[in-house]
């Protein structure tokens, strides 16, 4: 435990808060890459798992490919992009933000489609007879009741990226990860739990501020509903059939959006 | 291809250190967060403290949790010990939710019937709760398993085997097929290690094929589990 401490007189330490190498730069940088990306993956993903979710097809494909993408070992494709293209080197930003963007994408696409997906059959049927166009469907009903699940997956994607982003050190890109890969060949354990602690209190501040947005994005609507009834019972009432049309289980998701 | 040919007995034996530094925290975290995911359904007390405490856990960055683990454990920082723990930590951390989610999703009709026709609590555990939340279990050891495999590969940054020792070692050389060599193995072991998953299932839960429910759940549970 020693060395937590030798670890917070390290980050304590003034020396260690100002110039290229100080800790308010190397936040910076992580918190720039961590947003380029979820705002890349953003636009590409959460735009697909919407059309996914409001027509219902290449759902499972996409469910593959999600699965499939994760596979795909990060460490691997960074380095491997790095240097298979001329510029990879020279500009380690491009080779880092595909990979990371690729991270990204299940989380977003989960979180998206399953979002749409979990809106009552019900709603969408009483939108449409009530003469809504298709494009109001999505973004009046659809949209707002699936938020909260859209932006847990946003949470997510969040998280791993600034997991991630760690890596970025290794080809030479700045960032958190820059503590651990520098001081990792020289034996320098104590800048390496530095690096370690940063990201994972960076990590854990980003959790709750996007937990916080999580909870203030349930719509008025579905947060009388869950007030009127207690989340203990709509659970357990999970696999009555209650309904003829669609499933008692995506109510139950409904109630639950923070799982 | 030739390099490959030329080394094929160093990437075999990547390959193995590589299965075996996986299959262990697949299968560690498994059984630990069964129980632990059982007692989170039962009771709503340890719902919310197992379930906050597998969240901050998922939270910390697993490059992290790598090299903090020997100041953590008291290991050396080359032991293997390290990545063994800190991945069954987040196979139990991703686990927990997800077998929390397949005891919920049993019907409270069913279990409440097994007890009825006189079924002691740990026989209607292992008899009926259990094989009944066993395709939403399924579904969540997928995910683990594949996240498990590719998050070894980290390993490589600190010196550990693996096929993670390609990417690295490519990148120093300045020699992609290398780095393609380890890309395309890690991939592989996942689809296989997904493909026995979905064998073993076949064979200890059968009527999850036929059961839409059970189907449904599933597709659910991993849906959430990559959204997670």
């Amino acid at each position: 435990m020693n060395a937590f401490l030798e670890a917070f007189a390290w980050i304590a330490d003034p020396a260690h808060w100002s110039g290229p190498d100080g800790i308010p730069t190397r936040v910076a940088e992580h918190l720039g890459y961590t947003g380029l990306t979820v705002l890349i993956a953003v636009l590409i993903a959460v735009t697909l798992g919407l059309y996914i979710g409001h027509t219902g097809r290449w759902r499972g494909i996409s469910i593959g490919a999600t699965g499939a993408l994760r596979a795909l070992p990060t460490l691997g494709l960074l380095t491997y992009l790095a240097i298979a293209f001329g510029f990879g080197i020279r500009l380690a930003l491009i080779p880092t933000v595909i990979v990371l963007v690729v991270l990204a994408i299940p989380p977003l696409l989960a979180g998206a489609y399953s979002g749409i997906e979990s809106v009552d059959p019900r709603t969408v049927d009483a939108a449409r007879s009530m003469g809504m166009t298709e494009w109001q469907i999505l973004w009046k009903v659809e949209v707002p009741l699936a938020l909260p699940l859209i932006i847990g997956g946003i949470r997510s994607a969040v998280l791993q990226v600034v997991a991630t982003a760690t890596v970025a050190a290794y080809i030479s890109l700045g960032g958190l990860g820059r503590y651990i890969i520098d001081a990792l060949p020289v034996r320098d354990y104590t800048k390496v739990l530095v690096g370690a602690l940063l990201v994972t209190l960076l990590a854990l501040v980003l959790e709750g501020i996007l937990i916080l947005i999580q909870r203030l994005t349930v719509p008025a609507g579905v947060r009388a509903i869950r007030t009127a009834a207690p989340l203990r019972t709509s659970r357990k009432s999970t696999r009555v059939p209650v309904a003829p049309t669609g499933t008692s289980g995506q109510m139950a998701k409904q109630h639950t959006p923070t799982q | 291809m030739t390099w490959v040919l030329a080394n094929l007995e160093q990437i075999w034996g990547l390959t193995v250190d590589h299965i075996l530094l996986s299959i262990l925290p697949i299968i560690g975290g498994f059984v630990l967060a069964v129980p632990i995911g059982w007692l989170a359904h039962r009771y709503s007390l340890s719902r919310g403290i197992l379930l906050t405490v597998c969240g901050l856990l998922y939270t910390i960055p697993s490059l992290a949790l790598i090299v903090a683990m020997p100041t953590v454990l008291g290991t050396q920082i080359l032991n293997p010990a390290n990545l063994i723990v800190t991945l069954t930590i987040y196979a139990i951390a991703l686990m927990v939710r997800t077998a929390t989610d397949a005891f919920d999703a049993v019907s409270k009709d069913v279990a409440q019937s097994a007890t009825a026709v006189g079924f002691g609590g740990w026989r209607r555990f292992w008899q009926v709760e259990l094989p009944l939340a066993g395709p939403v279990l399924l579904a969540g050891l997928r995910v683990v398993s594949t996240s498990t495999v590719s998050l070894v590969t980290l390993g490589a940054l600190v010196g550990m085997s693996g096929l993670g020792y390609l990417f690295t070692d490519g990148y120093q050389r300045n020699f992609p097929t290398e780095i393609l060599t380890g890309i395309v193995g890690t991939v592989l072991i996942a689809v296989v290690f997904d493909a026995l998953l979905v064998l073993i299932g076949r064979m200890l839960l059968p009527w999850a094929r036929v059961d839409a429910a059970a189907r449904r759940d599933a597709r659910s549970a991993r849906t959430k589990a990559v959204a997670a």
